[in-house]
């Protein structure tokens, strides 16, 4: 190729891409874009969410779910599982190997436990939560509707945050170096779908409401139900509820 | 992955906050120290400290050039600290770091030049080419150095001094609070932690500046002033007493109360920080300093002058030490164990090569003393008999 038919030809594709630019209608993409938006009100929203213990099996199936779904990067986890195993009043012993991803292995029975349970974990979305509070910048922050999330474009990835969370739920991503967490599936639940952990979940272990929807189930039996949350004497006001949590579940 | 010992939640198995984070506070410590040692002299008037007077100041400035450099590189994203003074949260602890760091820098900056605007002008008179230009610059272009000039400068540092020393407790007050202010953390969270960070503070400035003041005597040539020594070591003593008071007071309270943070910070301070903070912090930082300094200020007339000088010596860079260990032992402790309060990190040691490791920490802190040997070229940094060797020099 000569060099002027490769600037002929380099200014015709230059002229073709801005005739495509200009024909695709941009309005048309923006209030698309804006649909979404339009739909969505976030005052008209108020999440909780609800893990009944007595449901999960610790099959992992929604460690699994989150990771695929939210792009977790290894040993870092958004929501994990725990098995706690009771000997007696003074003797516990809890694992989640690899958060469960992969499920857990057999338990002896053999070894005298009195009780066995497994309790899924994951980000409280507390409504004081000391995390958006320490953040310097204002990268974390809670949505109307109740979601703590963390803005990528502003974090200094300075770690303040994963520190001052008193439930482990938070990570600095090796990959964005910005920390990372829960969001309850935000981009899923705004269009009106369940968290991937809820949608993966065989059992209903985990289950996600609105108290703003009228006769909401979840929200319910959070009000009907003796649930829990994790350490409340942190003030922190979890809007993530525990049904059925032994003692020793911190 | 990490050795554990017990359940810690899967994400806490990580050490986030570095050597890096370690060294900030160390370096903000020897700031604060230094500039109040030298507010001992400028505003309280022990006239004793007259030989390291100025040399406090500008190696609180040094140390204050480099304190940022560490949290910089341990910063995800370091392009964006700037956001921190542009976007900042103040419901935030960290958030006023930028001001108060900045303000602090600021009021540095003008009680060095005024306490050397005589120094810089004589300099500039006897220097030649572009040095002679700058040196003017800094001098403002004016060289007024009449008695009445120099009284008004006296009282500006005393004032600057004066406000120096709130705002350097606020500095490093304010790195304590950092962490006290955690709920999270059992560790951390004491009111007493901003107390006990200052404190050390100065302990740590105290023996920097000791350490530093004997070597560049001997590599001058210059006799020790006994006087001044002395009453450092005094000084040094006080402070450590506090100091440790405050550390031990601290662990006894949590150990008497029993309560359920007790039962992690008792295992980690027996197992993971057995040695960091039993032995170096507690028996060789803390313990043989004590008992160093007490015989120096305390049986100073039976002993001479330089036994007593190796024994304040010794202790200081034992207190070096000590301030160190108890950064390391506050910052690494509080990641050695999970918030699950059930699991703990079997051991941590940073790596040499890399980004927050071992070497880029002796950088950071051989640079200070770079800076130091630069102004030492360009100013007489030691005592006025030093200045007044300078002028002498010019004349």
């Amino acid at each position: 190729m000569s060099r002027r038919t490769f600037l002929v030809s380099a200014l015709q594709g230059a002229g073709a891409g801005a005739a495509l630019v200009i024909a695709v209608p941009v309005d048309s993409l923006l209030a698309d874009k804006g649909r979404v938006v339009e739909r969505y009100d976030w005052n008209d929203h108020s999440y909780l969410f609800l893990v009944d213990i007595s449901r999960c099996i610790g099959c992992g199936m929604c460690v699994k779910a989150c990771k695929k779904e939210n792009g977790v990067p290894a040993a870092f986890y958004r929501t994990w599982v725990e098995r706690y195993t009771v000997y007696d009043e003074e003797t516990t012993h809890i694992e989640s190997p690899e958060g469960a991803m992969n499920g857990f292995g057999p338990s002896n029975p053999a070894t005298g436990a009195s009780k066995s349970f497994f309790v899924p974990k994951l980000c409280n979305h507390c409504k004081y939560t000391p995390c958006t509070q320490v953040c310097p910048v204002g990268a974390s922050y809670t949505t109307r509707d109740g979601v703590v999330m963390v803005d990528r474009k502003r974090c200094i990835g300075c770690g303040y945050c994963v520190q001052a969370c008193p439930y482990g739920s938070r990570y600095i991503d090796p990959e964005s170096h910005t920390a990372d967490k829960c969001t309850w599936c935000y981009h899923r639940i705004t269009r009106g779908m369940n968290p991937a952990c809820v949608q993966a979940c065989p059992k209903g272990a985990r289950l996600f409401g609105d108290r703003m929807r009228e006769n909401d189930p979840v929200f319910e039996m959070v009000e009907t139900r003796p649930v829990r949350i994790l350490q409340p004497e942190l003030l922190t006001k979890p809007q993530c509820y525990y049904l059925g949590a032994d003692k020793e579940v911190r | 992955m990490p050795d554990m010992t017990g359940y810690a939640f899967p994400n806490d198995i990580h050490i986030g906050w570095t050597l890096m984070v370690v060294l900030y506070p160390y370096l903000t410590g020897l700031v604060a120290g230094a500039f109040i040692c030298s507010s001992l002299y400028h505003v309280f008037g022990r006239k004793e400290l007259a030989p390291i007077a100025r040399i406090s100041l500008v190696v609180s400035a040094c140390f204050l050039a480099v304190a940022p450099l560490p949290l910089l590189i341990h910063l995800g994203h370091p392009e964006r600290a700037f956001n921190v003074l542009i976007t900042p949260n103040f419901e935030s602890a960290m958030a006023g770091f930028g001001i108060v760091f900045g303000l602090y820098l600021v009021l540095v900056m003008l009680e060095i030049y005024f306490v050397f605007r005589k120094d810089i002008i004589l300099r500039a008179r006897r220097s030649r080419g572009p040095l002679r230009w700058i040196l003017a610059a800094v001098a403002l272009f004016t060289y007024d150095i009449s008695e009445e000039a120099l009284a008004v400068d006296e009282k500006i540092v005393r004032v600057l001094a004066g406000v120096g020393i709130p705002a350097a407790c606020l500095l490093h007050g304010y790195v304590g609070f950092i962490f006290g202010a955690l709920k999270s953390n059992p560790w951390w969270s004491t009111p007493l932690m901003p107390i006990i960070f200052l404190f050390s503070a100065v302990v740590s400035g105290i023996a920097l500046l000791i350490v530093l003041y004997q070597i560049a005597m001997r590599f001058r040539g210059t006799p020790i002033d006994q006087n001044c020594l002395r009453s450092m070591a005094g000084w040094l003593w006080l402070f450590l007493i506090v100091t440790f008071s405050l550390e031990m007071l601290e662990v006894i309270t949590l150990a008497y109360e029993r309560s359920e943070e007790w039962e992690v910070i008792g295992y980690l301070l027996s197992h993971q920080l057995s040695f960091s903070f039993i032995s170096v912090q507690v028996v060789a930082g803390s313990l043989i300093p004590l008992i160093l300094l007490m015989v120096v200020v305390l049986m100073s007339g039976h002993m001479k002058a330089p036994l007593l000088n190796m024994l304040t010596f010794v202790a200081s860079g034992l207190l070096l030490m000590q301030v160190f260990s108890m950064r390391w032992n506050v910052v690494i402790g509080g990641q050695m164990f999970s918030k699950s309060l059930r699991g703990f990190r079997l051991d941590y040691v940073p790596e040499f090569f890399e980004k927050e490791g071992t070497a880029v920490a002796i950088v950071i802190c051989i640079v200070p003393f770079l800076l130091l040997l630069v102004a030492d070229r360009l100013l007489p940094l030691w005592s006025q008999a030093d200045a007044k060797a300078h002028q002498d020099e010019s004349s």
